[in-house]
């Protein structure tokens, strides 16, 4: 299934101090990835605004830009509670930024994850880029809360985001990307 | 010109203690809505929690997840067929501090889902909060009443909520 491409849709827009760049919304039968391609770079910063579930209960929502996804560019950290414990993890030289928690972990026709992710100073190119996470989940019993942090180890300008996550995304999600300026 | 896409729908400060401010009436126009509270508790222990009511809907259709930090140790607790949403820990008023809460609620005016509710809270005296909410029922959100377990919110606190339209 080809993924869906959120694609910069008013080019050529004054631009504003928060921005809606692209939206994605996913119809019937779902998608199996989400991307941003030709990401404007008149911002300083870039969030993107999520609420979503995935085709599987063992899923994992993943990240990777400019459309490297496969190497060690990448590297993470996260801590997360489940409600009764808290865990943290972490990954060095990864292949791309891989979220551990999976919206369909508590896999309900309508339960979804919410998350809020935000990507500073995305066009600089004298920095490697960095990105935090917030993001979570509830099934009234079941669900996680988690902090996330990203670094891609690239100083090239973010003109492209995937949000992927080896399975599906479901109907009615839905991934927003704004810009900052 | 640009188009406004972060827009405060309304704002509230207190000019002397309340136990609540509610956001009625609130537009179905915009993609999320986004709750930003500036507060404090006037209980003088304890950690409180902020409560958001959706619709009026006072019944145990809510549940939580919560991850918290004391600056000592984390903890993770959970509440199930809860009777309000947010969670985020907010001030007593043994200090003069105000707690920053940011709450987000994504695509809150679907007809189709559950509402999801998740933010963050911090106390600089003494912990840091994060936390994820169910309200079941997929109504569209037209109100949300603020409250705290405390009791009332002091003078000063303030309450804006804003709206935010997605391409």
């Amino acid at each position: 299934m080809s993924p869906i491409l959120g694609i910069y849709a008013s080019q050529g827009k004054l631009l504003g101090s928060y921005e809606s760049i692209a939206t994605i919304n996913i119809g019937t039968g779902g998608s199996s990835g989400a991307s941003f391609t030709s990401i404007p770079q008149g911002y300083k910063h870039l969030q993107v605004r999520f609420i979503g579930k995935i085709g599987s209960a063992t899923g994992a929502p993943s990240i990777y830009f400019n459309g490297v996804s496969s190497g060690t560019s990448y590297s993470w950290h996260e801590i997360r509670g489940d409600g009764s414990s808290v865990a943290a993890y972490s990954s060095t030289s990864a292949p791309y930024l891989s979220d551990t928690v999976s919206p369909s972990t508590v896999y309900n026709n309508s339960n979804f994850t919410a998350g809020i992710i935000d990507i500073l100073d995305y066009s600089n190119t004298n920095k490697n880029k960095t990105l935090r996470q917030l993001v979570g989940v509830d099934n009234n019993g079941s669900g996680v809360i988690e902090l996330f942090s990203g670094q891609y180890m690239s100083t090239s300008a973010i003109t492209q985001l995937d949000l992927f996550n080896g399975y599906t995304w479901q109907q009615y999600t839905s991934i927003a990307l704004y810009g900052i300026k | 010109m640009a188009t406004q896409t972060y827009v405060p729908i309304s704002s509230q400060t207190l000019g002397s203690a309340a136990a609540s401010v509610t956001f009625s009436s609130i537009p179905s126009t915009y993609t999320d809505l986004v709750l930003v509270i500036s507060g404090r508790s006037t209980a003088t222990a304890g950690n409180n929690n902020s409560q958001l009511i959706l619709n009026g809907d006072n019944g145990s259709n809510y549940s939580m997840t919560r991850l918290t930090g004391d600056g000592t140790s984390p903890a993770s607790d959970r509440v199930s067929n809860g009777f309000y949403a947010g969670w985020a820990f907010i001030e007593n008023n043994t200090n003069s501090n105000f707690t920053p809460i940011i709450y987000h609620i994504q695509n809150y005016a679907n007809t189709t889902t559950y509402k999801t509710v998740i933010g963050r809270g911090a106390g600089a005296s003494n912990f840091i909060s994060a936390a994820v909410s169910m309200w079941r029922s997929t109504a569209a959100i037209n109100s949300i009443y603020v409250g705290n377990t405390g009791g009332n919110f002091v003078a000063g606190s303030t309450f804006t909520i804003y709206g935010i339209k997605a391409a």
